[in-house]
C-alpha cells in the first residue's frame, strides 16, 4: 500500500516527445483510471511507474521514495498486462509462483501461497495446465493471480479485459473490483473503455496526447467536463456542440442560428460577451412540437436503443443528439423543437476550449475573448 | 494453390517416387557393393543383390583406417562444434535482441556479413590464425607501434604465439565461428512478445534468469535443429581437418580417413579397386549422422519452420 506521486513527467523517444507536464498524486488505496484515446500515452504513464521505461525528466515517488533509478523489481508493482504474457511453456502454478521463486520463497510455502491465491480467483481447478489450454478468462485470472501473489503496494493494470468478450468483461470487471476492495493496494487500471473507466473508478484521470486533461470522481468528470476534450470525450452518446455568444444583459446563450438558451445568472455573467462552444448532452434534452423549443431542428437519422431512442437533429448545418423514451418516430426532414432545461448548459471558451464556470454573483471580472 | 484431380495426384507421386528412386539407387548400391568380394565388386555389369561378405569387409576396413579412435575423434569434434555452437549462438542472438547497446547494428552486419563467407572462401586466413591464434593482436600490436613502443622502452621483444594445429580446440573453433545459429536464435528471439520480457522484469527476472527460466525452454525446439544441423555438418568436415591436422594418428577424423578408402591411383596403385571396403566404411561412417537426424526430427522440423503453439 503506498500513495504514488508523478511530478512533473516527461517523456521522449529519440526526438518526439509523447508525455509532458504531468502531475498526478494518487493516494494509498485508491483505484485510479486513466482514460483516453488510443496512443495518447496511458501505457507509456504505466510502464513509466512500473519502470519498465525511464522518464526522461520529472520524478515519480512510490510511498515517499523517489523510484526514477531503481529497477522494477525494486518498485513492489505488480502489473497485469493486455495480451496476459503468461510463461507458455510453464503451467498455471508455475506462472504464478514465478515471481517468488525469483525471490527465493521456500517450495513448500510458495506451493501454499499458490494454492491459496489460484483457489481466490477461482483457478484451483487448473493448476496443472498450460496457458495453451485455457480460455481467455481464465488466462486473464492467471494473470491476475500472478500479480495478486507478490502482496504488491501498487497494481498496475494495462487494458487487461480489453480482449475479453462483453460479458466475461462485466464479470471480470466486479471481480477486479473484489479484490481491489480484498487486498487494498494502491491501483491504476488503463483502459480507452468509458463504461469500465466509470465503473471501477475511485477517480478517473483523462489523458488526451500525452498531458491530463482532467482528474476527478466518476460524477465530477461526468458533471463538470473541464475542457471541450473531455466534454466530447467522456459520456455516451457523446455531447452536442453549437456556438454561440453569450449576451450577460439577456442572460442567454445566443447561437449562430439565432436561437437564444438562457443561462442561470452566475454562469451568464462569467462568460459575458464571449464566443463559446456550448456542451448539451443528449440525456438532458427533449423533443417538443416545432416552434415550441428553444432550439428548431431538423429529423436527420433516428436510432433505436431498445428502451429509447437515439434522436439524431441537424440545426442548419450542426448535429445535436436528443436521448428520449418517447415512442415518437418523425419523418427523416421534418421539422422538431428541443427544449433545453436551464443549467443544462456546458460552456466552453471558443478559443481555449476550457470550461467556463459560473462565477460568485457578486464579483464579476471583466474578461474579454 | 491445392488442385484436387486424381491425374495430377498420380503425376505427383510418380515425381515423388523417381526422386526417391534418385535417392535410393546410390545408397541400395552402396549396400550392396560392401557386401562383395574384391572380384565380386569388379565385376561387370554391376551386382544388384547383396552377397555375405559385410562383416569382414567392414573388419578389414575398419583395421585398414584405424577407425576406433578416429570415431572418439569425430565425435569429440562434432560434440564440441554443436555445444560451442549453441551456446555461443544463443548468446549472441540474446544480446542482439534483448539489449539496447551503442553499435549493435554494426556487431550485427559484422556477424551477417561472415554469412556470405564460409570456412572453405576464407581457409587460408583461417589456416594462418589456427597456426597463431594470437597473430591478430600481434598484428594490431605491431601496426599501432605497441610492440615498437614496448621494445624500445624495455627491451622486451613481443612476440604472442598459440598454436592451433594438431589440437581439437584448432578443429572445433572455426567451425563454432559462424552465423548460422545466431541467425536461427535472433529470428525467434525477435518473435517473442515485448510483454512476456516485460512480465517477467516484474516478476523480478534478471536477464540471465530470463535466459534461463524463459528463452531457453521456449527455444529447445530451435536448439534441437540447430545442434543436428551442426552434428553433421561438423561430423562431414573434410578440407579443414586435412588442413589443420597432421598428425592423423592422434587427431584424424573419420570422414578423412574415409576418403583414403576410397580407391584412386595412388592408393591402389594400379591395382584392383578396394570398393567393397571403401563401401562398408561410407556405411558406418554415415550412421551417426543418420542416427541423429531420426533421433531429432521430431524437434528439428518444428524448430525450422517456427509453428510451436
Ligand atoms: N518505443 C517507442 N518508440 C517511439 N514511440 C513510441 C514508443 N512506444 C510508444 N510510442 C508512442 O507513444 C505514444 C503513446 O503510446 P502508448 O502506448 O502509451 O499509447 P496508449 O495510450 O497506451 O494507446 P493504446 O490505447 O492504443 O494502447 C504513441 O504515439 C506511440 O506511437
Ligand atoms: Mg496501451
Amino acid at each position: 500500500m503506498a500513495e504514488i506521486a508523478i511530478r512533473n513527467v516527461a517523456k521522449t523517444y529519440g526526438k518526439t516527445r509523447i508525455m509532458e507536464g504531468v502531475n498526478l498524486t494518487i493516494r494509498n488505496g485508491e483505484f485510479v483510471v486513466i482514460l483516453g484515446p488510443s496512443g495518447c500515452g496511458k501505457s507509456t504513464l504505466l510502464r513509466l511507474i512500473a519502470g519498465l521505461e525511464e522518464i526522461t525528466a520529472g520524478e515519480i515517488a512510490i510511498a515517499g521514495q523517489v523510484v526514477n533509478d531503481l529497477e522494477p523489481r525494486e518498485r513492489g508493482c505488480a502489473m497485469v498486462f493486455q495480451n496476459y504474457a503468461l510463461y507458455p511453456h510453464m503451467t498455471v502454478a508455475e506462472n504464478i509462483g514465478y515471481a517468488l521463486k525469483v525471490a527465493g520463497v521456500p517450495k513448500a510455502e510458495r506451493q501454499a501461497r499458490i494454492a491459496a491465491t489460484a483457489a481466490s480467483v477461482g483457478l484451483g481447478d487448473f493448476l496443472d495446465r498450460r496457458p495453451g489450454q485455457l480460455s481467455g478468462g481464465q488466462r486473464q485470472r492467471v494473470a491476475m493471480a500472478r500479480a495478486i501473489i507478490r502482496e504488491p503496494k501498487v497494481f498496475l493494470f494495462d487494458e487487461p479485459l480489453s480482449n475479453l468478450d462483453a460479458k466475461l468483461r462485466v464479470q471480470m470487471r466486479h471481480e477486479i473490483r473484489r479484490i481491489h476492495t480484498r487486498i487494498k493496494a494502491t491501483s491504476i487500471f488503463v483502459t480507452h473503455d468509458q463504461h469500465e473507466g466509470m465503473t471501477l473508478a475511485d477517480r478517473l484521470v483523462v489523458m488526451n496526447k500525452g498531458t491530463i486533461e482532467q482528474v476527478g470522481t466518476p460524477d465530477e468528470i461526468y458533471d463538470r467536463p473541464a475542457s471541450l476534450y473531455v466534454a466530447g470525450f467522456i459520456g455516451s452518446p457523446a455531447m452536442s456542440f453549437l456556438p454561440g455568444r453569450v449576451d450577460a444583459g439577456r442572460q442567454a446563450l445566443m447561437l449562430e442560428s439565432g436561437a437564444a438558451l438562457p443561462l442561470p445568472r452566475a454562469l451568464a455573467q462569467a462568460a459575458a460577451g464571449r464566443l463559446v462552444q456550448a456542451g448539451l448532452r443528449p440525456e438532458t434534452l427533449s423533443l417538443t412540437a416545432p416552434g415550441k423549443g428553444q432550439i428548431d431542428a431538423r429529423v436527420d437519422f433516428v436510432e433505436e436503443l431498445g428502451a429509447e431512442r437515439l434522436y439524431h437533429l441537424m440545426v442548419e448545418d450542426l448535429p445535436l443528439s436528443v436521448l428520449s423514451s418517447e415512442k415518437v418516430r418523425p419523418a427523416e426532414g421534418a421539422p422538431i423543437g428541443v427544449s433545453v432545461p436551464l443549467g443544462a448548459l456546458h460552456l466552453f471558451d471558443a478559443d481555449t476550449g476550457r470550461r467556463i464556470e459560473p462565477q460568485a454573483a457578486e464579483t464579476p471580472v471583466a474578461v474579454t475573448a | 494453390m491445392i488442385e484436387r484431380t486424381p491425374v495430377l495426384n498420380l503425376m505427383t507421386h510418380l515425381i515423388l517416387g523417381l526422386g526417391l528412386a534418385i535417392i535410393l539407387v546410390p545408397v541400395w548400391l552402396a549396400i550392396v557393393a560392401a557386401t562383395l568380394t574384391l572380384q565380386e565388386v569388379n565385376t561387370a555389369p554391376v551386382e544388384l543383390w547383396p552377397g555375405d561378405q559385410f562383416w569382414p569387409n567392414l573388419k578389414e576396413a575398419w583395421a585398414q583406417s584405424d577407425f576406433g579412435p578416429k570415431f572418439v575423434n569425430s565425435f569429440i569434434v562434432a560434440v564440441g562444434v554443436v555445444v560451442g555452437k549453441v551456446t555461443l549462438a544463443c548468446i549472441t542472438a540474446f544480446a542482439l535482441v534483448f539489449f539496447d547497446f551503442r553499435g549493435r547494428m554494426l556487431i550485427f552486419w559484422a556477424i551477417f556479413i561472415t554469412l556470405m563467407l564460409p570456412l572453405e572462401v576464407r581457409i587460408v586466413p583461417t589456416y594462418a590464425v589456427a597456426a597463431n591464434a594470437l597473430s591478430p593482436f600481434q598484428t594490431i600490436l605491431d601496426a599501432t607501434g605497441i610492440s615498437w613502443l614496448l621494445n624500445t622502452l624495455s627491451g622486451i621483444e613481443v612476440s604472442l604465439e598459440w598454436n592451433l594445429l594438431n589440437s581439437y580446440t584448432g578443429l572445433i573453433l572455426p567451425l563454432v565461428a559462424t552465423a548460422t545459429g545466431t541467425f536461427l536464435y535472433r529470428q525467434f528471439f525477435l518473435t517473442i512478445p515485448d510483454e512476456l520480457v516485460e512480465a517477467a522484469r516484474m516478476d523480478g527476472a534478471g536477464p540471465l534468469r530470463f535466459l534461463w527460466d524463459v528463452l531457453i525452454p521456449l527455444s529447445k525446439t530451435n536448439i534441437a535443429a540447430l545442434a543436428t544441423i551442426m552434428f553433421v555438418y561438423a561430423w562431414n568436415q573434410y578440407l579443414w581437418p586435412l588442413l589443420v591436422i597432421t598428425d592423423r594418428a592422434n587427431y584424424g577424423m573419420v570422414v578423412v580417413q574415409l576418403s583414403d578408402l576410397v580407391p584412386d591411383q595412388l592408393t591402389t596403385g594400379g591395382g584392383t579397386p578396394t570398393w567393397h571396403l571403401a563401401m562398408a566404411a561410407t556405411l558406418v561412417v554415415m550412421l551417426p549422422p543418420i542416427a541423429v537426424v531420426i533421433f531429432m526430427q521430431r524437434w528439428f522440423v518444428r524448430g525450422l519452420i517456427n509453428t510451436d503453439k
